[in-house]
């Protein structure tokens, strides 16, 4: 169990995070979403007590993290890509980490198994690529077998397969009962991995519930139409108050009304549909929507764009898509 | 590496007690000696000490009954053998430097200070390994050069044997020194954090300083000379007190010398240990 409140963090005159309150609770991954730069990173670094807060609080299990009487033991955290020195081999590296805790050498040899580094213990973690400096990070993240794990992207630089192998595993480590708090830039990420997710855009909170929740709650639903005679259907669909909006493929993406209303419109005027589906803003969607009034950077048109052409039906079937 | 391999099992109780000291001096002991900056740094050492001891000595066995009478008044001959501990005060900064900043240049120290949030404890544990390592090395380094010279020295000038009065305080005195500068050098990187950075200060404070104060009035460098590292560290390393001529102004006994060099440390590491738990890792 992670808490945070109140939690403020200030850079000189920039407020990385503003008063963020939130909870993060056992078995189930959550997702930690913002655009980059919005303070990420920073909370996860006051939460593993290395940053130190200007107001708030952050607790694991219910004490600061300063006071854990065995922090591996308890979180383990993958914060960036390859903190490790280029000289030492990975298995030193764990190795010394593990010292500290009195943490047994079968241990250290047994979670570079588990993240398959085991071949390359011996070798120099300078001549790592970014991945396998990844899942170094996560082999000691794992060396203390805590009941609370922190991600700060961490398929960043990963191949399909390493992609894969990440998201299984957090899958895995929430059903047995951990904690999983995970970050990304990435919406479609998520929409795969956790099971609730924490936004935050420039330092503050946007939205803390279930990932369905959020998806459900997102104002864009369109319905995708096929006719052969869209000059007849369009007034018509206007005509009702809805919005049209030709597609790449000849198809037509109707807002404001429901499936069922434009299905009995084009009965009623005699327009023939080929298709007629109704879509929902994709978790991607309604990550920019949330966060667009909190870009840091004036992207915005960027960001609409990308919204608008990237309706998908949903985030289970863009999963299955994967 | 399929997750089928997967068998972390449950999250278990805690173990009873706390992390301490005791793992941590492990840890930092494995660092140390898991890279290899480390063993450079001790062989440049080693050639500093006792590789420019031993030309400095040979040279002068050479050199002696051409030299003139003026070359002979007060040689000292324990001073001519530990010539490179000058240049091993660097070297031995360095690995002091190198031990702390690593941390912060690799962001090793992240993974360091999750496991030990405790910052004051990493510093002293990690003071004390290095203390003992180049406490260790310096001390083979500054005999290994004294018996070196001594013997390069005999059949050619007057030579020192370590039994002779103020020689052994010199050679143990030296390799003190040593290992007290590189602990300065330390404290200056817990404070500076970056290698260049941390470097540049300690040398500069060692060679710079003493060069600047050249400029002000012979008066004021008369009372101030005394207190700088590196008249400190050439006068432990003397027998002989008017080998050095450092303007005329009465030098501090070694000893008290040495307590000052070990209050510089001091002060280094304790401000290092404050910033380190003030600021951000």
């Amino acid at each position: 169990m992670i808490e945070a409140h109140g939690l403020t963090k200030r850079y000189g005159k920039t407020l990385a995070v503003d008063s963020l309150s939130f909870e993060v609770r056992p078995s189930q991954v959550t997702g930690f979403l913002g655009p980059n730069g919005s303070g990420k990173s920073t909370t996860m670094r006051v939460i593993m007590g290395l940053d130190l807060p200007d107001g708030g609080s952050a607790t694991i299990n219910g004490r600061p993290y300063r006071d854990l009487p065995w922090p591996l033991h308890e979180v383990g955290a993958l914060l960036e890509a390859k903190a490790i020195h280029p000289g030492r081999t990975a298995f030193n590296h764990l190795w010394m980490l593990a010292q500290t805790h009195g943490i047994r050498r079968s241990r250290v040899d047994e979670v570079l198994d588990l993240v398959g580094l085991s071949e390359v213990a011996g070798r120099r973690a300078g001549k790592f690529s970014l991945g396998m400096g990844q899942r170094l990070g996560i082999a000691a993240a794992l060396l203390g077998d805590p009941s609370v794990l922190l991600f700060d992207e961490p398929v960043n630089g990963l191949d399909p397969e390493g992609i894969l192998w990440v998201r299984t595993l957090l899958r895995h480590l929430a059903g047995e009962g951990r904690t999983i708090f995970v970050s990304s830039h990435l919406m479609s990420e998520m929409a795969l991995t956790a099971d609730h997710v924490v936004v935050i855009g420039r330092g503050r909170l946007i939205a803390d519930r279930p990932v369905a929740e959020l998806v459900a709650g997102s104002s864009r639903r369109f319905v995708k139409v096929r006719t052969p005679q869209p000059e007849v259907l369009t007034p018509v669909v206007v005509g009702a108050g809805a919005t049209v909006a030709p597609g790449t493929d000849g198809s037509l993406t109707v807002t404001g009304l429901s499936a069922e209303a434009i299905g009995d419109l084009a009965g009623e005027h005699g327009v023939r549909l080929h298709e007629l589906t109704p879509l929902q803003a994709s978790l991607e969607e309604a990550f920019m929507d949330l966060t667009r009034d909190s870009l840091e950077f004036g992207g915005q048109g960027v960001a609409r764009s990308e919204a608008g052409g990237g309706a998908v039906a949903s985030p289970a079937q863009e999963g299955a898509a994967r | 590496m399929s997750v089928e391999t997967v068998s972390l099992g449950p999250a278990r109780p805690l173990p009873p007690g706390h992390y301490g000291p005791l793992g941590q001096l492990r840890s930092e002991w494995t660092k140390m000696r898991t890279v290899r900056s480390t063993l450079w740094t001790l062989v440049a050492t080693i050639i500093a000490v006792v590789g420019i001891g031993a030309v400095a000595t040979a040279v002068t066995a050479a050199r002696w009954r051409s030299g003139g009478i003026v070359d002979h008044i007060g040689f000292d001959p324990t001073a001519r053998s530990l010539a490179g501990v000058f240049l091993g005060q660097i070297v031995i900064g360095v690995l002091g430097v190198l031990v702390m900043s690593a941390e912060y240049g690799t962001g090793t120290i992240r993974a360091t200070l999750s496991a030990v949030p405790n910052r004051p404890l990493v510093l002293a544990c990690k003071a004390a390994v290095f203390a003992v390592v180049a406490f260790v090395a310096s001390e083979i380094l500054t005999f290994g050069a004294f018996f070196l010279g001594q013997a390069l020295l005999r059949g050619s000038t007057p030579y020192a044997t370590i039994t002779q009065p103020g020689v052994a305080r010199a050679v143990a005195g030296a390799g003190l020194v040593l290992t007290v500068l590189g602990l300065f050098a330390m404290g200056l990187a817990a404070i500076i954090r970056h290698t260049a950075g941390a470097l540049t200060t300690y040398v500069g404070l060692l060679l710079v300083l003493p060069l600047i104060l050249q400029a002000f009035p012979v008066s004021f460098q008369h009372q101030v000379i005394k207190f700088m590292p590196l008249v400190i560290g050439e006068h432990m390393a003397a027998t002989n007190p008017h080998v050095h001529d450092f303007g005329g102004g009465a030098l501090l006994s070694p000893w008290i010398g040495f307590g000052f060099l070990c209050a510089y440390a001091a002060v280094a590491l304790v401000v290092g240990g404050i910033l380190m738990y003030r600021r951000d890792a």
